[in-house]
């Protein structure tokens, strides 16, 4: 068992959308845990859920529509869902920090790299003096290898590549020592040379500050490459959890060994891939049963009718669907027995 | 041996950068230089490169939707860079394009049953009669069904209106489709879909491809060829099964090693190269890649490598392999 202790944890989240339709929940009773010095991954396709469990944690679910209905998000015992926007605002960007998928959108095109990071510490190190706050800048601006640190500090954004852009914002990510460093899709808008040198910066840094990442992706490669533990989301639903090698070596619920199958390997030429059948169901569109259960090769009667609960199948691994169900193992053995 | 379906020569696109006051032509972006291909009948050419290195300029030159500033392209015998606009209008029937964006490529303003006849309409193919069977029928062909027909493009997902962008494609019966970037705004379940879609069509209407991609695992598995390019030359160019297995040019090297693989044991051999890709209004001199290279030699800042055979169906545009090259 890991002895690291847990930093972050998520209970029973449940993020809804309000709509002339109703409420849609976005994610739907979602339990995980980070630990000190952990990289986690979340993976699943779009609408899986995946950005606004992350947007959950860091208090930035658009609102309205948007509100987190139940559940609580624990971070040093405290209930991240219950704070003020004030007490908020103090952790956001200091213990908690966040990277996004498209760094030209969040960096302010109208001010230098240098204004925006140190705008980050002037907020959180109140008492810090100037020469303090520079030092600091340029300090993590060489962190995440840019070159020319200080000459970068009076550049604008447009001026950076998309690849340096990235490193700037992991640099203002870190500036303040965050526990826990959010990351939703950070390599999908750079190509593949610039992502395997973001991702690595990313797991240096990870091991170098002992930083908790959680790392948000629909990337199966990224995560084989970079994560500890896996889950695996689908329709607002954690289907799946576990250790990086299990999750691929020995999936266990259908829809996560269905998504292995489907991806070409670099490595190989499959014949044909494996495809799932249908879409990604509507968020809300599925009233009862497991969400997966239209697209599902395994499906029999009870999975249309009642919601799978998430099955501990060993130690440090659960999945949510009934074929891990104890009872049903149970039952399978009865009829193999009677017949 | 039969001549090849597409011959592209010497194709080349710079597009002028204007500035100052008057508008005046400053310099010039080097999008696609002076790169040469052949695709075959019936087989499909993967062509892969990062953001910038000028594969959808290529993809969009074939088709004159964007005209060259050099270069022939030969396609079935005929020579599409000399034909007039509404020649080439004529031979696009034979080739045609899926897109990569299925939502900006469909008009949200036409019905499916609209936009499929469209092609029909522009070549004059069949009766309207006619032309609505073959609708119905391509849908089905698709995986769709002919009741999707009365239905307008939002109320489709994301892997159904690629599938009708394929399907659109197909209505002139052509005979080469430019596939760029065809599935990767597409979720990864979807996608595989979409490739097996496409590679039934391509046994069964007997199509031939150029597939166009940054996805190096994708193009893998769809090719039978595949060329690799960067800032606007093509580095190298061989069987799908020599590049990956054996890539000789050290770009490829850098780009295969870099790809994350879904297989945490995987050990990978790797090839770091640092910094970015440069600016294609400036690129470096004699070989473009030189900056990057963690093999450069003198003579690379110098003078450009040719591209040239160095195995029997293996091209490669580089210094390292000057000598074993046939002179």
């Amino acid at each position: 068992m890991d002895e690291r202790k847990t930093i972050l944890d998520v209970k029973g989240l449940r993020t809804s959308f309000f709509t002339d339709d109703g409420e849609v929940p976005a994610v739907d009773n979602v339990d995980f845990h980070i630990r000190q010095g952990e990289v986690l991954g979340i993976v699943g396709e779009s609408g899986c859920g995946k950005s606004v469990t992350s947007l959950s944690i860091m208090g930035l679910v658009p609102s309205p529509p948007g509100k987190i209905v139940s559940g609580e998000i624990l971070f040093q015992d405290k209930d991240l869902t219950k704070l003020s926007d004030k007490e908020m605002r103090q952790i956001r960007g200091d213990d908690i920090a966040m990277i996004f998928q498209e760094p030209m959108t969040s960096l302010n095109p109208l001010f230098t790299i240098g204004n925006q990071l140190r705008e980050a510490l002037k907020i959180h190190k109140k008492d810090w003096s100037k020469s303090q706050i520079q030092e600091r800048a340029v300090e993590m601006m060489k962190l995440v290898g840019l070159p020319r640190a200080e000459a970068l500090l009076n550049d604008y954004p447009h001026q950076l590549s998309g690849g340096m852009r990235q490193r700037v914002m992991i640099a203002m990510a870190l500036l303040c020592d965050p526990k826990v460093l959010i990351a939703d899709e950070p390599t999908t808008a750079l190509d593949v040379t610039i992502q395997a040198q973001i991702l690595k910066l990313i797991k240096n840094l990870n091991e170098r500050l002992d930083t908790a990442v959680l790392l948000i992706t629909h990337d199966l490669g990224v995560v084989a490459e970079t994560c500890e533990r896996v889950v695996v989301m689908y329709a607002g639903k954690v289907v799946e959890e576990g250790p990086v090698h299990t999750i691929f070596n020995d999936p266990q619920h259908p829809y996560t060994r269905g998504l292995l199958e489907s991806v070409p390997d670099m490595r190989f030429k499959k014949e044909r891939l494996y495809s799932i059948p249908g879409n990604v169901p509507k968020p809300g569109s599925i009233k009862v049963g497991c969400k997966y259960a239209a697209r599902c090769e395994f499906a029999f009667d009870r999975c249309r009718v009642e919601d799978p609960a998430l099955y501990q199948t060993a130690e440090d691994h659960k999945t949510r669907c009934f074929l891990f169900d104890p009872k049903e193992a149970e039952s399978h053995d009865r009829t193999v027995v009677e017949s | 041996m039969t001549e090849p379906l597409l011959k592209v020569e010497g194709l080349k696109k710079y597009f002028p950068v204007t500035g100052g006051m008057f508008g005046r032509v400053k310099g010039q972006v080097k999008a696609v230089d002076d790169i040469s291909f052949y695709v075959n009948e019936g087989e499909t050419l993967g062509i892969v490169g990062e953001s910038g290195c000028g594969k959808s300029t290529t993809g969009r030159m074939l088709m004159r939707l964007l005209d060259p500033t050099e270069g022939k392209v030969t396609f079935d015998g005929q020579e599409l860079t000399s034909l007039s606009a509404s020649e080439m209008r004529k031979a696009r029937r034979d080739i045609q394009m899926v897109f990569q964006d299925p939502y900006a490529s469909l008009n949200p303003r036409h019905s499916i049953e609209k936009i499929l006849m469209e092609p029909l309409n522009v070549h004059n193919i069949g009766d309207p009669k006619e032309r609505k069977r073959k609708v119905h029928e391509f849908l089905e062909i698709v995986g769709l069904s002919s009741y999707h027909a009365k239905r307008y493009p939002h109320q489709f997902s994301g892997g159904q209106r690629q599938r009708i962008g394929i399907a659109r494609a197909l209505m002139t019966n052509p005979k080469l489709i430019i596939a760029d970037e065809p599935v990767s705004a597409l979720d990864v379940s979807i996608q595989a879909q979409v490739l097996n879609l496409m590679q039934d069509l391509q046994r069964d209407l007997k199509l031939t491809y150029i597939f166009i991609a940054h996805d190096l695992g994708v193009v893998r598995h769809i090719s039978d060829r595949v060329g690799v390019m960067y800032l606007g030359n093509m580095a190298e160019l061989a069987d799908t099964e020599s590049l990956y297995e054996k890539p000789l040019h050290p770009y490829t090297q850098a780009l295969l090693s870099a790809v994350p693989v879904p297989d945490p044991d995987f050990v990978r051999e790797e090839v770091v190269i640092k910094g970015d890709v440069p600016s294609p209004a400036n690129p470096p001199s004699g070989c473009r890649f030189h900056t990057r290279c963690p093999f450069k030699m003198d003579i690379c800042s110098q003078e450009i490598p040719r591209f040239a055979e160095v195995e029997p169906g293996h091209s490669v545009a580089c210094h390292l392999y000057e000598e074993c090259r046939p002179q």
